[in-house]
């Protein structure tokens, strides 16, 4: 069966303004909304649209962590996705354990395409959709903007520093989303009663010959700095001997 | 997966869709008084005009408890959409108590999906709250029944086609409800929208006013298939009919606070953000109280009325508290925003044109008081 994998990470809202701890040891959690990573949600709205195209017959949501990202697999049930796989795990994952666990989900799961957002608002490390391309030993097309699928190959437009980049990639490939690439349905009320009747299955990372290792030390959290209050100026000359002040011009 | 987690997805799905699709439009057209099509369309999709309408029927069958929090996270983004499902689904809760195994059959499906959407005729000119006083008649005329008399305030009037419509079979009837009887009604030939009735707030939503003159009525419509059962098929909506209020009332509340805790903190006065004087802090307090209180009232009345007991106490009270707390809460958000509050760049002029409605609609606060106390006699008697 042809089928997309898509990861689903689950994050704080995006909508939250991040408070953290007091000892500085992570951000504030506990009663918190979580969703679903917004760019993932890109990636499960294209994985759904190639699916109505007939590209695909099956769209298999995945996500990596504690007990609780059920809710985010079940949101993405009800957004239309066919099955999901929690990778059950209190460990904390960094970006290249998701790669290792999604690659042993490639290998057995066999994708036409792994669509992964092209990072997560928690920690933006914008890794796992590379490493799992080098991983399993096949193309990626990060940062895609567009996506159109021909046969064996994914003509894929990616937002670069220099505008905008079209490649032809082999699949199955990898591809990681950016902001523009779609914009993401919501959920109707009729699908999540639906999707509680759909398959949401349990791993452990063992089962998938990945022990999760803590290679990063977080040394300290803490809020950006306060915005400094501006300065208003009159006309364009002023600003031109401001940032002349400043050695900025 | 539980109830619960079940009900936080769906309320989490409303909000989002609420911030998403309403907010951005809900200014524009509330100024305008236009009829939202498109958002009406969604509402279709998303499923609301099946919202407690029974799964077998093509509903989703919420609970009154889970009911509630939804139209109260709408309508702390915008109040006046959930009127166009709201008295809809009141219909549809008419045929799903009382209607025949027929009438289920050939209406709730279409109720559900929307395809049909429409509300409920109570109030005439001269009739609101002493209900009984309606002159609405219908004549049995062969295998149907021919209806004249006016209906007004009549929400979903002019977009909606069927209405669950309350008339008198027999005038004459002693005690006057026993010739009550309630009539699906499709428009057609007799049956017009005769005016748009204006409004201080809850704009863009339909409310008509309805005419009646010789139109027949297959007497397969009359709901439950018996005369004179109208009046309790209509007052037994009524608990259902103020938890509802009750939570547009604190969503109203909620969306007021949520503003004003915002402006408060971004707004400088005398060197430092409004909300660290002690004049705001004292408004926001009682506000998120009175938000926090509104919602506790409600979760009660519809737990009770899930689980089948009797709710008219509690419904009241929440209805009562939660209505005020929508315009005392609505009118500090003005205060909050000072002069800009009376712009209408804001959302806060808004919340408080809308908030006076609920203390009105689905009976008046005062008959609340009425009914409460004289609950409590009953229940407390020397």
């Amino acid at each position: 069966m042809k089928r997309i994998l898509v990861a689903i990470k689950r994050v704080v809202d995006y909508n939250v303004r991040i408070r953290v701890k007091p000892d500085g040891s992570g951000v504030i959690t506990d009663g918190v909304k979580m969703s679903i990573n917004p760019f993932d949600e890109i990636a499960l709205e294209e994985a759904l649209r190639l699916k109505e195209k007939g590209i695909v017959e099956e769209v298999l949501a995945v996500s990596i962590g504690t007990a609780d990202c059920q809710q985010q697999l079940r949101t993405a049930l009800a957004m239309g996705a066919d099955r999901a796989i929690l990778v059950q795990t209190d460990a904390v994952i960094e970006p290249l354990d998701a790669a290792r666990i999604f690659r042993a989900l490639c290998e057995r799961e066999t994708p036409l395409l792994a669509i992964l957002g092209k990072q997560a608002i928690d920690d933006d490390c914008s890794q796992t959709g590379q490493m799992l391309a080098a991983l399993w030993g096949r193309p990626q097309a990060t940062f895609a903007s567009k996506v159109e699928i021909n046969g064996d190959v994914a003509r894929v437009t990616r937002e670069v520093d220099a505008g905008l980049e079209t490649i032809e990639v082999d699949l199955p490939a990898v591809i990681t989303t950016d902001l523009r690439l779609n914009e993401p349905r919501y959920v109707k009320l009729p699908d999540i009663m639906k999707a509680k009747k759909k398959p949401l299955d349990t791993l452990d990372p063992g089962a998938l010959g990945v022990t999760p290792v803590e290679r990063l030390k977080p040394v300290k959290f803490e809020p950006p700095p306060v915005r400094a209050k501006g300065v208003m100026v009159k006309d364009t000359q002023e600003l031109i001997d401001a940032l002349r002040r400043k050695g900025l011009a | 997966m539980g109830t619960d987690d079940i009900d936080h997805e769906i309320i989490d799905s409303i909000e989002r869709w609420a911030e998403r699709e309403l907010r951005p439009v809900a200014r524009k057209f509330d100024h305008a008084d236009e009829y939202p099509e498109d958002i009406v369309e969604q509402m279709k999709g998303l499923g609301l005009f099946g919202a407690t309408i029974a799964p077998e029927f093509g509903g989703l069958g919420l609970s009154a408890s889970t009911y509630a929090r939804l139209v109260m996270s709408i309508a702390s983004v915008w109040m006046a959409p959930v009127g166009i499902f709201n008295s809809h689904l009141i219909m549809a809760a008419c045929v799903q108590r009382h209607g025949t195994d027929a009438q289920k059959r050939q209406w709730l499906p279409r109720f559900a999906s929307g395809e049909i959407r429409g509300g409920i005729g109570l109030t005439e000119p001269n009739a609101g709250t002493d209900l009984q006083a309606i002159r609405a008649v219908a004549r049995r005329d062969g295998d149907a029944y021919v209806i004249n008399g006016t209906k007004t305030w009549i929400t979903n009037g002019v977009y909606g086609s069927c209405f669950g419509v309350l008339v008198k079979t027999d005038p004459a009837a002693q005690p006057r409800h026993k010739g009550m009887t309630m009539f699906l009604c499709e428009k057609g030939e007799g049956f017009r929208a005769a005016k748009k009735i204006r409004k201080l707030g809850y704009k863009s939503i339909d409310s008509a006013e309805l005419v009646f003159e010789d139109f027949r009525v297959p007497a397969a419509n009359l709901i439950g298939g018996e005369e004179g059962r109208g009046f309790q098929q209509a007052v037994g909506g009524l608990e259902l009919g103020r938890i509802n209020v009750a939570a547009r009332g604190a969503g109203i509340a909620a969306g007021a606070l949520r503003d004003a805790l915002r402006y408060a903190q971004q707004r400088e006065t005398f060197g430092k953000p409004i909300a660290q004087h002690q004049a705001i802090q004292l408004k926001l307090a009682d506000m998120a109280t009175r938000v926090e209180a509104s919602r506790l009232l409600i979760e009660q009345a519809a737990r009770k009325y899930d689980t089948g007991e009797r709710c008219d106490l509690e419904s009241s009270m929440a209805k009562l508290f939660a209505s005020e707390a929508g315009v005392e809460n609505s009118l500090e958000a003005m205060r909050i925003f000072g002069g800009y509050s009376y712009s209408t760049d804001f959302d806060v002029e808004r919340y408080y044109r809308d908030a006076p409605l609920m203390c009105i609609g689905e009976g008046t606060n005062e008959m609340q008081r009425i009914i409460i106390a004289r609950q409590l006699i009953e229940r407390n008697p020397v």
